[in-house]
């Protein structure tokens, strides 16, 4: 009885929790609705005086274009990246050759460089392989750069995977890619939930490669927001009509799949 | 047993275009960058004169950089501190069972979404340090709400600035937290908790005693993906304080001195630096989980 | 049939990602559709058809606002003036340039330069471009357009080196601009200081009278702007120039003087100057919050576009120290040696320096043209004592916008700067600045 009415206590830290996550999307919110002469620091709670569209009709259409380029980046990098790295999870969790238990710390050790620091090798390497200034250059990287954490999202999941299954699968004559799609892909849906939101979202809100590796033609959505605010005077409030539009695609993603993204997780494959 | 073998090699070359490309993107670009972290390069035009460890041992003694090691080490604490403690309190209330889970799991899950191009702005705002009457951002809604005791200088507070920039990156990845510490905490047995119960234990010895030693590897592992990107946090502090030396941080450091300045020599050696201490967080992690785990 | 498997694992292993793809593809459920699209959507981004139309691709950092459009409008008079060439506009946004920079600095690394490129004149450009012999001297573009006429006389040592004039200036905005609130100096009757001194006296009184911050500042850059200024207020003209030329040592008693001045200033300051942008800090002198603000003239703009009106609103004098002197930056265009299109290149250059072109750009963006023949009566009151001020003044350079110190130089004095903010220590500084001059200026140990 007491537990029971207890319970209804933790509405009290879960709201204000959530009043700490939202607040900056209200002042967000809020800023992207004002006129340009509304936008002021001490006047940024208030409400905006009128709701004025004209601010996301301006920032979208600057930004348009660009939400293309962004899917035909991130699309690619996120599926690619995941495929291969639910092979190499596979292979190095259940197909070890000599050597996979020193490649996979190697591969692993990639997620951890920080990008700022081998932009000028990247870009002379893209350069060399003809790949500098396109899209596709700029899927190659968030592939190889991904590896690292599709990886190891997958070689724990299936480390998880007695290793029965797999045995009693080759007594009958199953090959490697046999196993592979028979029995682990079946069973892999979570984790692929998992590291597709995760590179997805990494992809998208990309921008230091993005501003590196494509030309003006091609520019991601992030470049192309970062540039709305390129002048001397900046425009806050198209600017954060822009921000909310540039993250309306990841967050709808979190939204709509963040269960499956927790359902994922529970499945073992971000637990280290 | 041929075809075993056969099928080790069919594995090793299914992983094998990974294994280059990281060969390529990783390791030949480490080997590049510690290349120019040993050379003179100052200035547009590469310049490989052979230096030696100047770069390394000059920056000991700037101090600028020593600002940088302090503020790593604030940041780093304050931000795995808050990840952890906000995560598991939130994987907590969310484990009651309550109605609205789903709601709640969410919004604490969505700020994962948004870039510090997006919000970086917003937290610059929030965090205006302004006193007096042109209070404003979190303060001026503390004062409204009559919680003035909170009133501070934010990122500005001298000396300890940098600890209120992890607000923020608290803010962005609390939610990943929550989501290991919820996926840890569903995955413990009731039977376990009952049991204990059965035996007269209290919740808080429960916690104590079984949940936070089940949790200690979710714990470990949400630390290494924590702490590398604290080391790595760059667009962040651009995005909330710009570039000023009291939030300077390694990886700023690095990008100004080799795009505004042209020292390409000291930014290798710093970006060598920056790798080596994440090697050394996450180097003996990787040995411990690969011994722990069983033969598969 | 086993061999047929491996064959196909071989080939799906040995070649590159696509293919990888197409032989997992009927493997995975859930990606599977998907995953065959890519590589074709991608198809078309690859291989844009090359137009036979010449082109040129200009590289800048002016991306939004008044810049962007002021672009706009110079690229309207190139398009008009060449319509046979295709103009590119690569532009890159990035505080002052910073993103822009990297990414020029990659692309040369890579040796891709554009066609022509946005640098602050002077030393910015200078320091690191020409000492990198990768410009062109354009003075046979200076001497063929006229140029030499109509562009002041000391502007061109300022963006020249060796006798060669190595870009064409575009604008020209002044840095020692103080903008004031008129309605707070008048309520504390206190005329619009013209020394150092007075400036100090004027404060002191704002202050006893409760204003909170009589000088507004923002983050590092502006705080660097204000030592420039306050340098120049202190030392003068021609010492502030020998600063740059290595002639006057940094730790000449002089400058010790100018640092003790700043110092001083800083104590006028807002306390949260680090989390302010240069916007936010010039908005406090207009809000009435603040009496003070040193900014660049592009700040006129930003009160116009917050609806203010000059003369009562805000309004504007030479920093104190520095009247009769005009301490300028210029955004300018270059040609890079081996321009893929040199020839449109230098097309679009002719149309920088011209009349018609700076006149399309410059009143939209809120500055003023390079040319001193300039149509007037296109450019507002402020812009308007500003040309004539062009005209009349002694013109020296500014380090914040890349005039006088190059790039190496200017991030140490910087470094110093941070340092000097957390300390206060002026001799410290001072002794940095020193060290800086030596390790990247003209100073010789």
């Amino acid at each position: 009885m007491s537990r029971k009415r207890s319970r209804y206590l933790f509405y009290i830290p879960l709201l204000l929790m959530a009043a700490f996550y939202l607040i900056p999307m209200y002042v967000m919110l809020a800023t992207g609705f004002k006129a340009f002469d509304e936008v002021n620091l001490k006047t940024m709670w208030n409400l905006p005086s009128g709701i004025h569209f004209d601010n996301f009709i301006a920032a979208y259409e600057k930004l348009a274009p660009h939400l293309w380029n962004s899917l035909n980046v991130v699309i690619p990098a996120a599926i690619i990246s995941s495929i291969l790295g639910s092979l190499n999870g596979y292979v190095l969790a259940k197909w070890k050759f000599r050597g996979a238990d020193t490649i996979f710390p190697l591969i692993l050790f990639g997620m951890f460089i920080p990008y700022q620091s081998i932009l000028i090798p990247l870009v002379e390497f893209m350069n060399r392989i003809g790949l500098y200034g396109s899209l596709p250059g700029l899927v190659l990287t968030h592939v190889v750069y991904g590896i690292p954490i599709t990886t190891l999202t997958f070689r724990n999941y299936y480390a998880s995977i007695p290793k029965e299954l797999v045995e009693a699968a080759r007594i009958d004559g199953a090959g490697m890619m046999q196993i592979y799609r028979s029995i682990l892909l079946p069973i892999s849906l979570p984790s692929f939930v998992v590291v597709l939101i995760w590179q997805f979202t990494q992809a998208w809100n990309d921008f230091l490669f993005a501003v590196v590796l494509t030309g003006s033609s091609n520019w991601p959505i992030t470049v192309a927001l970062n540039n709305m605010a390129g002048s001397q005077i900046i425009a806050w409030n198209v600017q954060m009509a822009g921000s909310l539009i540039a993250a309306l695609p990841t967050l709808l993603v979190y939204i709509f799949l963040g269960r499956y993204f927790l359902r994922g997780l529970m499945a073992g494959s971000l637990k280290g | 047993m041929m075809r075993y073998r056969k099928e080790k090699w069919q594995s090793f070359l299914l992983v094998l275009p990974s294994i280059l490309a990281i060969a390529v993107f990783v390791y030949g670009f480490i080997a590049w960058t510690m290349r120019v972290s040993t050379s003179a390069w100052k200035g547009l035009l590469p310049d490989y004169t052979w230096v030696g460890l100047k770069n390394y041992i000059d920056l000991f003694s700037d101090q600028r950089f020593m600002v940088d090691i302090r503020n790593t080490l604030i940041f780093t604490v304050v931000f795995m501190v808050g990840c952890l403690v906000v995560g598991f309190f939130n994987a907590y209330l969310l484990d009651q069972g309550l109605r609205g889970e789903n709601f709640f799991r969410s919004l604490f899950l969505f700020p994962m979404a948004i870039s510090y191009i997006v919000t970086g702005v917003v937290w610059r705002w929030l965090m205006n340090p302004a006193l007096g009457s042109r209070l404003s951002g979190l303060n001026l809604l503390f004062d409204k709400l009559g919680l003035d005791f909170l009133i501070n200088k934010w990122h500005t507070t001298p000396g300890w600035g940098i600890a209120f920039i992890a607000i923020p990156a608290i803010w962005q990845m609390s939610g990943y937290t929550m989501a290991l510490y919820l996926a840890g905490l569903r995955a413990i047995p009731d039977e376990l908790r009952e049991a204990a119960r059965v035996d007269g234990a209290s919740e808080i010895q429960i916690y104590r005693h079984i949940i936070f030693p089940l949790l200690r590897p979710v714990t470990l592992s949400a630390m290494v993906i924590l702490g590398h990107m604290s080391l790595k946090v760059f667009d962040l502090i651009l995005a909330v304080a710009g570039k000023q030396l009291s939030l300077d941080v390694p990886a700023i450091y690095m990008w100004q001195t080799t795009f505004d300045g042209y020292f390409f020599g000291r930014g290798g050696a710093i970006s060598i630096l920056l790798l080596l201490s994440v090697a050394v967080l996450i180097i003996p992690y990787l040995i411990y989980t690969l011994k722990s785990e069983p033969e598969i | 049939m086993k061999s047929k498997k491996l064959a196909m694992s071989v080939l799906a292993l040995l070649v590159v990602f696509s293919i990888l793809l197409t032989a997992c593809g009927q493997a995975a459920p859930a990606p599977a559709t998907e995953a065959p699209a890519a590589p074709q959507t991608e198809a078309p981004a690859a291989t844009e058809a090359p137009a036979a139309k010449k082109q040129v691709e200009v590289f800048s950092w002016w991306t939004g606002g008044g810049e962007a459009a002021g672009l706009d409008a110079m690229i309207v008079v190139f398009n008009k003036k060449y319509p046979d060439i295709e103009f590119i506009n690569a532009a890159v946004a990035g505080g002052a340039g910073t993103n822009a920079r990297s990414v020029l600095a990659t692309r040369l690394q890579a040796g891709d330069p554009p066609d022509s490129w946005q640098g602050h004149a002077g030393q910015e450009l200078i320091g690191t471009y020409v000492k990198a012999n990768q410009l062109e001297p354009l003075n046979f573009l200076f001497e063929q357009e006229g140029w030499l006429k109509v562009m002041p006389e000391t502007l061109i040592p300022l963006i020249s080196a060796n006798g060669n004039i190595y870009s064409v200036p575009v604008n020209i905005h002044r840095a020692n601009v103080l903008w004031y609130n008129p309605a707070i100096l008048e309520a504390n009757k206190i005329a619009v200081p013209t020394t150092i001194d007075e400036w100090f006296k004027a404060m002191d009184a704002l202050k006893a009278a409760g204003v909170e911050t009589p000088l507004a500042l923002g983050e590092q850059w502006t705080v660097m702007h204000l030592f420039e200024t306050v340098l120049l207020g202190t030392l003068g003209p021609e010492k502030y120039n020998a600063l740059w030329d290595g002639t006057l040592a940094w730790n000449d008693a002089e400058v010790t003087k100018a640092l003790d001045n700043f110092k001083k200033i800083l104590e006028y300051t807002n306390s949260d100057a680090a989390s302010l942008t240069w916007q936010d800090a010039a908005q406090l002198v207009v809000n009435g919050d603040a009496a003070f603000n040193v900014m660049g003239d592009w700040a006129e703009g930003y009160f116009k576009e917050l609806k203010k009106a000059p003369r009562t609103e805000f309004g504007w004098a030479p920093v104190p120290g520095t009247a009769g002197t005009f301490q300028f930056l210029s955004d300018s265009f270059v040609l890079p040696v081996g321009a893929k299109n040199r020839d449109a290149a230098i097309a679009w250059l002719t149309v920088c320096g011209s009349k018609e072109g700076q006149d399309a750009f410059n009143p939209v963006k809120g500055s003023i043209p390079a040319r001193s023949d300039a149509d007037k009566t296109l450019y507002d009151e402020y812009l308007q004592s500003a040309m004539d001020d062009w005209a009349k003044d002694i013109v020296v350079g500014s380090l914040t916008h890349g005039v006088v110190a190059n790039d190496s130089w200017k991030t140490e004095i910087n470094d110093a700067l941070g340092i000097f903010l957390t300390d206060k220590d002026t001799a410290k500084f001072q002794a940095a600045l020193q060290t800086a001059c030596e390790s990247s200026g003209p100073c010789s140990k």
